[in-house]
């Protein structure tokens, strides 16, 4: 049953979606077309897809140990962002500098920044036993105005007019594309596979990932068996800001060539949907990150092909993940209608 | 269950892919990116209501397809890409920020036609157009001038681009003709399109006491403001006279229509050549919107500049005109040449404001 309500989900955000096109005067099945099956019908929307759902596997696969050993890290949007900057450092203020050193230190020095950054939470929750929910979502919105600062300011390009960019990046400065004659993905796909997996053994095959799951189900069995939570929180974390900062610099180098006031459109928000969707599970991730891709393509094919407005497109976006969130979370509960006086409650999660 | 599905989804590709090869026969598809709605009320919709006069004039022979709310970012590129990949022979780009992506995914398709509004890059196959609007702005900066008490204007801008500096200089330089001592108050809203932060910028600037608003913005939510605390303000890129019938003085109407219908003839015909184009209020680009809530020689004086400036008798950037700390710029009767107004990245005397730099 459990593996069936996603495609419960799926379908009755169809029938709902097909209802909101049927009103908006569209065929409801040339938008489902437009929407689930056109993205991946080509090659070169293949590789958009793969763009798009590279960033979502990354964060999502990190996030699952972050949420499986009751870390609920909420600020992988920030993580990128200053992955992404930690990242530019080299080819924004000394673009002198190339080699084929180049690429691999950018990618170090993003994944160390998301690192760094994802610390901060690490370090308030186990000195101060603050609430990582907060911290670690506030720390997204200073990282947000700390970018759009820095492109205004001190890395704004010097020949852009005034313009909010940096200098476009050297080409040894840029992950190159897999297959250029194709499309535009680039090697960046095959990293975030690589990282997922790796981070899929290490939760299924490793001591490591025995004790993320025990301290996640059970702080106080696992402190009688001797497992450091205050460790684990930064284990976390570091490895939830390492997929970050590597997403982040992945988007920046591969996908954009420069630095801009906004480098991503949530994905850092998005990713923890993939790690809910993907159950937690770093392979899940994979999948639920090229299903959520597949949902932004098809938003904006709908919007070419049919004249779909934007913001209906996005509804229908939000309705998948609605009903297949509700389903997943209705499908392990009995619903009954208490009427009268509150029946007391019984059991819970 | 999973046959049914199939089937569907074959049925429905193949009702698409008939569908689609009767109408590729013999069409011209354009296509348009957009960075806000084109339900705006102003910059996108004028260009949507261009594209749509284009295609009234063609009737059958062209395509149309359009993505709006594009973030001027990763996804730029991508979104151009679609549009390239399918089949559109002819895709405008209608903001500044759209400039290096359109050049990025032009180099990969030397078949397709690009257009991008408002830049200063070209290749090929890439053109550039844009429109004077800093005429527009000096008889805006004149009338303010006449109207205004309090002889402080407030203008909220977007991006520190030269486009808006010209604007903000022109709008300046028009009222100084009125008021010597006209002083304008400038918050930059680092966005060309956000209701709330507009709305906002107003509220600030209606309460350091401008008494007339004017924006490179977007959005109507200004006129609304402007409407509700009593103060006049002006229109921009469309007529916004529908969201402060009493507020509005005049507006800059941008009309795209002519342009687009000429660009797509000229890929109709295969006499597409890449340029830069740079038209105005003489080339019909640009109109002003009828002048109300004014008294009549205020409006007689901006029908006059108008008139001059459609003439050629009239440049808003005419010497002698000293930069914002007082060093010269222009020497008397010189006339500023389209270079240095492309690159402008300085205020003129009088704006109370520092240019972020």
């Amino acid at each position: 049953m459990t593996y069936l309500s996603p495609l419960i989900g799926l379908g009755l955000a169809v029938i709902a979606g097909s209802i909101m096109f049927t009103f908006l005067g569209k065929p409801p099945l040339a938008a489902l077309y437009a929407y689930f099956i056109e993205p991946i019908s080509e090659l070169w929307s293949v590789h958009e897809l793969l763009i798009k759902a590279a960033p979502l596997i990354l964060m999502g696969a990190g996030l699952c140990v972050c949420y499986l050993s009751n870390n609920w890290n909420i600020g992988a949007e920030g993580q990128m962002v200053i992955g992404g900057m930690a990242g530019s450092i080299l080819p924004v203020m000394f673009p002198e500098v190339v080699g084929p050193f180049l690429l691999p230190a950018m990618i170090i020095m993003g994944t160390l920044g998301g690192m760094a950054y994802a610390a901060i939470p690490a370090l308030l929750k186990t000195k101060f036993k603050t609430n990582e929910i907060l911290t670690s979502l506030m720390l997204v919105y200073i990282a947000q105005l700390f970018l759009d600062w820095t492109i205004r300011g001190p890395w704004r390009n010097p020949e852009g007019l005034n313009f909010p960019e940096t200098r476009r990046f050297d080409a040894a400065a840029r992950i190159p594309e897999m297959m250029p004659m194709d499309g535009r993905a680039n090697w960046g796909f095959v990293i975030a596979i690589v990282v997922a997996i790796a981070i899929w053994v290490l939760m299924s095959r490793t001591m490591k990932g025995f004790q993320v799951k025990v301290i996640g189900a059970s702080p106080r069995a696992a402190r009688f068996a001797g497992f450091d939570d205050k460790k684990m929180v930064f284990f976390a974390f570091l490895i939830a800001g390492a997929t970050a900062g590597l997403a982040g610099i992945i988007e920046v180098s591969g996908a954009t060539g420069q630095m801009l006031p906004t480098i991503s459109p949530g994905y850092g928000f998005t990713a923890i949907i993939v790690a809910f969707l993907g159950r937690l599970n770093p392979i899940g991730a994979i999948v639920a990150g090229l299903v959520l891709a597949l949902t932004f393509l098809g938003g904006e094919n709908a919007q070419v092909v049919l004249g779909v407005p934007d913001k209906a497109a996005r509804v229908f976006q939000g309705l998948i993940l609605f009903f297949v969130l509700a389903c997943d979370t209705l499908i392990l509960y009995k619903v009954r209608l208490a009427f009268g006086a509150a029946a007391p409650a019984k059991g819970g999660a | 269950m999973k046959k049914l599905v199939m089937g569907l989804a074959g049925a429905a590709t193949l009702a698409l892919a008939m569908a689609g090869s009767a109408q590729a026969a013999d069409k011209t598809k354009v296509c348009f990116m957009h960075v806000g709605p084109i339900t705006d009320g102003g910059w996108t919709q004028a260009h949507h209501q261009g594209m749509e006069e284009m295609a009234a004039h063609f009737g059958d022979k062209v395509e149309t397809a359009y993505v709006e709310n594009v973030p001027e970012g990763p996804q730029a590129t991508a979104v151009i890409e679609r549009l390239a990949r399918q089949k559109c022979a002819l895709i405008f780009t209608t903001s500044f920020g759209f400039m290096d992506p359109t050049l990025e995914v032009a180099a990969k398709f030397p078949d397709v036609k690009f257009e991008h509004a408002t830049g200063y890059k070209t290749a090929a196959n890439v053109t550039s157009y844009n429109s004077r609007f800093y005429e527009g702005r000096y008889i805006l900066g004149q009338i303010a001038a006449k109207v205004s008490k309090t002889g402080v204007a407030g203008y909220i801008a977007s991006f520190p681009i030269p486009e808006v500096v010209q604007g903000i200089n022109s709008f300046v330089l028009g009222a100084q003709t009125v008021n010597p001592d006209f002083k304008l108050k400038v918050v930059w809203v680092n966005t060309w399109h956000d209701a709330g932060k507009e709305a906002d910028a107003a509220k600030v600037l209606i309460d350091q006491g401008v008494d007339i608003l004017t924006q490179h913005t977007d959005s109507t939510a200004p006129i609304q403001v402007a409407s509700e605390r009593g103060v006049y303000a002006f229109g921009q890129a469309l007529d916004m006279i529908e969201a402060g019938p009493e507020t509005q003085l005049t507006a800059i109407i941008d009309s795209w229509g002519a342009y687009y219908t000429k660009r797509v003839q000229a890929v109709m015909d295969g006499t597409w050549e890449s340029q830069s184009t740079w038209d105005g209020l003489v080339d019909g680009i640009l109109t002003m919107a009828p002048y109300t809530n004014m008294p009549d020689d205020v409006k007689a004086m901006a029908e006059a500049t108008e008139a001059a400036i459609i003439a050629g008798e009239l440049h808003p950037f005419t010497g002698p005109i000293n930069k914002q700390d007082g060093t010269p710029w222009l020497a008397d009767g010189e006339v500023a040449e389209d270079g240095p107004l492309l690159g402008m990245n300085f205020y003129v005397e009088g704006v109370d404001d520092q240019l972020p730099q």
